[in-house]
């Protein structure tokens, strides 16, 4: 069996984003729970934060392939 | 003994980047050639049956047609853009649809190939998107106000501009395309390879392996694979739904007067 430590790296450098969209999801069902009647607003900020910090996982695991 | 240990491993070679590689068809036209023309023919063909007879009451086509509009229009374009938003509902809902059905061929079957899985095709579109939001921004404020709008937040001490400029330019102007574009391409691609592997670990355990007790677990290889690509059903409206709404985020900051 062969591989590349760039995804064990990947691996550990995929903890962060995956915290970060934890804690985005856990506002936004926080906010639905709270304010039910926000939930088309709250949905797309969700989403862009989701986003945001799931580049930070994609970028990852293209420069574990690139380099 | 030792020729064992010298001997090339055998086992489980795990598909790579290489799985990508397809051969060409003709000439230089590859698979996802052919996917991005069908994923268009589909796309006019199914929009224009679901406008060809409109009617106050709408037939079952008519209504997935609008249905899928009104989408768009209501829940991207209107919560982003803000009061210009119906302007740009066309160009979202082609993105939208684009994308939608050009992910969708990842667990299609018999096509089963994403075409955001090869980088090109993402890049393409965030070109396009990156000129759609400039020309916007710049057609709307003006060169010097689109930049001052972009890179020059308001009521911010100096000391903090010094680096808050910088950080918004190359965040604002150079990094958003590329960003947009491998999000997408990232998870086509790592999303394909997950199937990838499920499917041909599953084949290497039943029909490579020796060994009985692999032929036995091989069914839990595919029944994986099945459960992936539920997963990857979800995953692929989602990426549409984001390519889409940052887009209409973008156009929105463009386009916003009081910053």
């Amino acid at each position: 069996m062969t591989g590349s430590l760039n995804v064990v790296g990947y691996g550990l450098s995929a903890i962060g984003p995956g915290i970060g969209v934890g804690i985005v999801f856990a506002a936004f069902i926080n906010g639905v729970a709270r304010q039910p009647e926000a939930r088309g607003q709250l949905q797309g900020i969700a989403f862009i934060g989701f986003a945001l910090s799931e580049a930070l996982a994609i970028l990852g695991l293209v420069l574990a392939f690139a380099i | 003994m030792t020729t064992l240990a010298t001997a090339p491993a055998p086992g489980f070679d795990a598909p790579g980047v290489d799985a990508f590689d397809l051969p060409p068809i003709f000439g230089p036209v590859t698979k996802p050639v052919v996917l991005l023309v069908l994923s268009a023919v589909i796309i006019y063909v199914l929009f224009r049956l679901a406008v060809r007879r409109p009617q106050l009451v709408p037939s079952k086509g008519q209504f997935m047609g609008e249905a899928f509009h009104g989408m768009v229009r209501n829940t991207i374009a209107r919560d982003m853009i803000g009061p210009e938003f119906l302007r740009f509902v066309p160009f979202l809902t082609a993105l939208f649809a684009f994308v939608l059905v050009n992910n969708l061929f990842g667990i299609i079957p018999l096509i089963q190939f994403p075409t955001f899985a090869h980088p090109g095709v993402p890049y393409a579109l965030a070109v396009i998107v990156w000129l759609v939001y400039n020309t916007v921004g710049i057609r709307h404020h003006g060169f010097f106000g689109y930049l001052r709008v972009s890179t020059w937040p308001p009521d911010v001490p100096w000391w903090v501009r010094i680096i808050l400029t910088p950080i918004e330019f190359l965040s604002n102007i150079l990094l958003r395309p590329v960003t947009l574009s491998l999000r997408l391409f990232g998870n086509m691609f790592a999303g394909h390879l997950l199937l990838v592997l499920f499917v041909l670990g599953g084949d290497y355990m039943l029909f490579v392996a020796d060994s009985i007790t692999l032929k036995l677990l091989s069914p839990f290889a595919f029944g994986m694979a099945i459960v992936f690509t539920f997963f990857e059903a979800f995953v692929q409206v989602v990426q549409a739904y984001i390519f889409v709404m940052l887009t209409a985020s973008y156009i929105g900051s463009a386009i916003a007067d009081d910053h």
